[in-house]
């Protein structure tokens, strides 16, 4: 993208969330907003009838037992299931007013505005830790002077609580770091292309407790300039960092997952409108 | 030591006289083909040597052209290189190109076929692809493209010379070669591309890259020292393929750099088929001796290309 | 109304856009033809298709964007190469099928080369004469050798590196097998050859001696692939059988190998096919006969891909008969690979224990 792109697209953006919001997009960000989603692999429905807002510059975690398509709709909010042959959607998903999926929207650039961390960390193996954070940007910028990297490498590094861990061995492979640093480093990388949300796919299945409180306490840092949304196996970590949860079940295999219900984390963990959802989070099922 | 690690392994006394006896007789078995094995190579050195060493040590003055063995391999060794350099340097791009091309560009279902076919053609013999080179693809490029470059590219060394009307030139034997070692190529560098890691391409992804940024990103870093290396391996069979030159090749004596016209150094393994039928005496050991030259020739490609193979790996997983 | 750009959508050339850079291309291929080559449809083709990812690129750049136009450009261009690619080998697959179909007759499946004066009179005529049964013969004899050779001593080879070897002699074991994958075939020509001087005096050539160079050959790809087959069965199985108390060669046989079995099998045949149509260590061992020779052990052979050479390099008068024979037994030797190779991938599919993928 040239100059001149860059102008008239954040130009847009403006212009259309002023019209919807009356407010700067830059100062706040509307969240998303998704409605009658469904989700087939082909012709299997994975996910049906999904609405859901998510509030932006909160954690809204998304729980359920395995199976029940969290993960799928968790990638279908920023197009990575698309990665999939055959995968597809029908209905809305909104991102500051407009659909992620409507006519000509690029999945490039909605990856760029929607970024996302994995379950299990996955720097690149042949570039070193700074070269790791500035993957992203490096796409865009042709050329990027050595200060701005730096500076960018910097801001990134400190934004996951990672710099003072690693600022002397920036030069070093990413891979050699241990896992609980490695997802924070994939979480620096996935900052230093200033998204708008950041999804993450059960980011602490792969470490150990130290680590997930490491990656628990930058989440809850980061909520101040991120929407974020979580999938977990670990309610405790739900009930810990979360705003709002969404319980996800499915009635059995082949049958679609689905929402059982969406509040606020303390209700849903103490108050539960459903039964299946009482159930869940007392640990009766899943 | 290996005996006693199998008898330590074995030596519960569960197991009877004849299990311990048919032990020792299997493991014999095995560990005698494995040295078998050795003792070949080791042969095929040993009688190359043997056979060969009358020859290289030869009075030129008597055998019938009047060239030692130095001046008579030099050229031939040139032609070797200078053949499969011509076939590398077009082969490779394209190889890696088609298995890029079958691993992420293709729908999955065709990629599974076009893969099965690469892996077909790399068992045709080279003396099909021998007389294909000389009955299609030599007469065409004899028409359409060897008149046009001697015309308006001589200036360029490799074009310079009277282009062959025949077709026979280093250029349509590198092309052939080319065909020849590309399947090799792109059956090592698929199978490369293929293994990385679901994982790093999905990173690349999500960070808002394109496809081929993607590429570029995770799957060619990841891949870069197995291609390396299938290119090496492509490029020692080059040097040793026999047929498809032996074919096409009009060769002269000499060292030359121009590939298009009827005058080309000849390459080891086809001098060796061209000559080797009609051969007798000294002629025979020096024909050899140029075996063993070209044997060791490909024998450091290899391990050149066995060492990028071996590098590679240990930095992917560490 | 969509038209309208958003902060998501990126500036895309639409259907009409790509089909005017199609036409501008051969357009302009046309151009370059009638320039440099003279106006003919082939070059037409070969300009516009050599034309085309540039003018992918610049349209998009104008159009798009540098990174929307990179990708495309990679895009086309691995596309292209692809069908580059395809080209001469499709070429090649077609002018064996045609060229090789005109003799591929019952007097080339039954006949020798041993020709009559009368024979030769009937070729003058422009009658189909002289066959490759002999040659055929030959080639089964010469590449059974080879099997009997290569594959048991490959398998026990990778018998001893999985299941008993260690240190040293393992290690020296695996990079020779590495270094004999390199040898050229004509090396291992010459090998054989210089082996069977010692043993028969120079200038010999035998069937046997055809058989041990192509084994040469065989013997690595053997090992290779029986070695991946031995490791990929689970050694839960051989714990299993010695915790039963079966001893270890009972086990090996008992348990690893018929686990393994079916892609053995697959790479012993894969292993055939690759040493079939080897022509140059054959063109120095076995030499070429007229006739059918059954025994290995005395006096030359011929064999199909030896035979295809000297039947296209010395067609002898007329031309056009030697080199039809030759195309003939090109397309023999290419149905015999063919058969092999899906023999080979069917035998894979086949005896895959279930359960195992």
């Amino acid at each position: 993208m040239n100059d001149a792109d860059q102008t008239t697209t954040t130009g847009s953006v403006t212009r259309m969330t002023e019209q919807m919001t009356g407010v700067g997009a830059s100062e706040t960000p509307d969240g998303l907003r998704v409605s009658d989603l469904n989700i087939y692999y082909g012709d299997f429905l994975a996910v049906r009838k999904v609405d859901m807002t998510i509030e932006p510059r909160s954690i809204t975690a998304l729980i359920g037992p395995s199976g029940c398509g969290k993960s799928t709709f968790l990638r279908s909010l920023n197009r990575m299931h698309e990665v999939i042959p055959g995968a597809r959607v029908e209905g809305t998903v909104l991102l500051d007013g407009e659909d992620i999926y409507g006519p000509g929207v690029d999945p490039v650039i909605i990856r760029r505005k929607i970024g996302m961390v994995f379950q299990r960390p996955n720097p690149f193996p042949t570039m070193s830790i700074a070269e790791n954070v500035l993957a992203g940007i490096r796409l865009n910028s042709k050329r990027l002077s050595k200060s701005a990297a730096d500076d960018i490498v910097e801001k990134s590094l400190r934004g996951a609580n990672l710099w003072d861990e690693v600022k002397n061995r920036l030069d070093q492979p990413g891979s050699g770091l241990s896992g609980g640093q490695q997802q924070r480093l994939c979480i620096a990388r996935a900052i230093a292309v200033e998204p708008e949300v950041l999804l993450m796919d059960e980011p602490c299945s792969a470490l150990d407790p130290i680590s997930t409180m490491a990656v628990e306490a930058l989440m809850l840092e980061l909520k101040s300039e991120y929407t974020i949304v979580i999938v977990t196996h670990n309610m405790q970590q739900a009930a810990r960092v979360s705003d709002r949860t969404a319980f996800f079940n499915i009635d059995g295999t082949g049958q679609p997952g689905y929402v059982v219900e969406m509040d606020l984390t303390e209700k849903i963990f103490s108050n539960p409108t459903e039964k299946a959802t009482s159930d869940y989070v007392t640990g009766r099922f899943g | 030591m290996t005996q006693s690690t199998i008898e330590s392994a074995q030596g519960s006394g569960v197991e009877g006289r004849t299990g311990r006896f048919g032990d020792r007789i299997f493991a014999g078995l095995s560990k005698g083909a494995g040295v078998l094995i050795l003792v070949t190579l080791a042969g095929v050195a040993l009688f190359l040597f043997r056979e060969g060493y009358p020859g290289i040590n030869v009075d030129p003055s008597e055998m019938d052209g009047s060239d030692t063995f130095i001046q008579y391999v030099g050229p031939l060794v040139f032609g070797t290189i200078f053949a499969a350099l011509i076939a590398l340097a077009i082969a490779a791009p394209l190889a890696i190109a088609v298995a890029l091309f079958i691993s992420h560009y293709a729908p999955r279902r065709v990629a599974r076929t076009l893969g099965y076919l690469i892996d077909l053609l790399a068992a045709i013999p080279s003396v099909v692809f021998g007389i294909w080179g000389i009955r299609v693809l030599a007469p065409l490029l004899a028409q359409n493209v060897y008149p046009w470059l001697g015309d308006n590219a001589s200036f360029i060394p490799l074009f310079s010379g009277s282009a062959s009307t025949s077709g026979r030139t280093m250029l349509t034997a590198g092309m052939v070669l080319a065909v020849v070692i590309l399947p090799i190529i792109t059956a090592i560098s698929r199978e490369v591309f293929l293994q990385t890691p679901r994982l790093h391409e999905e990173a690349s992804l999500a960070l808002g890259a394109t496809k081929w940024e993607m590429i570029r990103q995770a799957v060619i870093p990841y891949g870069r020292s197995g291609v390396i290396s299938g290119a090496m391996l492509g490029l020692g069979r080059a040097l040793g393929e026999t047929m498809a030159v032996a074919i096409i090749l009009s060769p002269s004596d000499g060292y030359f750099w121009s590939i298009i016209t009827n005058q080309n150094s000849n390459t080891i393994a086809s001098n060796i088929a061209l000559k080797f039928p009609e051969s007798s005496g000294l002629e025979v050991n020096r024909l050899i001796a140029t075996g063993l030259v070209l044997f060791v020739i490909t024998f450091g490609v290899n391990a050149l290309a066995r060492r990028v193979a071996a590098a590679g790996f240990s930095g992917a997983d560490g | 109304m969509s038209t309208l750009a958003t902060s998501m959508t990126s500036r895309r050339m639409s259907n009409q856009g790509h089909v005017a850079v199609g036409l501008a291309t051969v357009a302009v291929g046309f151009a370059v033809s009638a320039a440099l080559n003279g106006l003919s449809p082939s070059w037409v083709i070969v300009w516009s298709f050599m034309l085309y990812p540039i003018a992918v690129y610049v349209s998009s750049r104008i159009l798009e964007d540098r990174r929307q136009a990179t990708d495309r450009l990679v895009r086309v261009s691995v596309t292209l190469a692809f069908v580059v690619v395809v080209l001469p080998l499709a070429s090649l697959v077609w002018t064996v099928i045609r060229e090789g179909a005109a003799r591929f007759d019952a007097t080339f499946l039954t006949g020798n080369m041993r020709l009559t004066p009368e024979d030769l009179a009937a070729q003058n005529g422009g009658e189909a004469v002289g066959g490759a049964f002999h040659a055929m013969v030959g080639t089964l004899i010469v590449t059974s050798v080879a099997a009997l050779i290569a594959i048991p001593l490959g398998l026990f080879t990778a018998i001893y590196l999985v299941e008993y070897g260690r240190g040293r002699l393992v290690k020296a074991i695996t990079s020779m097998v590495d270094v004999m994958t390199g040898i050229p075939s004509i090396v291992a020509g010459l090998f054989s050859y210089a082996l069977f001087v010692l043993i028969l005096g120079p200038g010999t050539r035998t069937g046997l001696a055809g058989g041990v160079a192509l084994s040469v050959l065989m013997t690595p790809v053997v090992v290779r692939s029986a070695e991946e087959m031995l490791r990929l069965v689970p050694n839960e199985l051989r714990e299993a059988s010695y915790a039963l108390g079966v001893p270890r060669w009972k086990t090996i046989v008992k348990v690893v190998l018929p686990t393994a079995i079916a892609g053995i099998l697959t790479g012993s045949t894969l292993a055939i096919a690759r040493v079939i149509g080897e022509t140059a260590p054959l063109l120095v061992t076995v030499g070429l006969a007229q006739e059918t020779n059954l025994n290995p052990f005395d006096g030359r052979m011929t064999t199909l891909p030896v035979y295809t050479y000297y039947q296209y390099v010395q067609p002898g008068i007329p031309t056009d008969a030697g080199q039809s024979r030759a195309w003939a037994a090109a397309l023999m030797l290419v149905i015999i690979v063919a058969v092999l190779f899906t023999l080979g991938r069917v035998l894979a599919r086949v005896l895959q224990p279930k359960g195992m993928r």
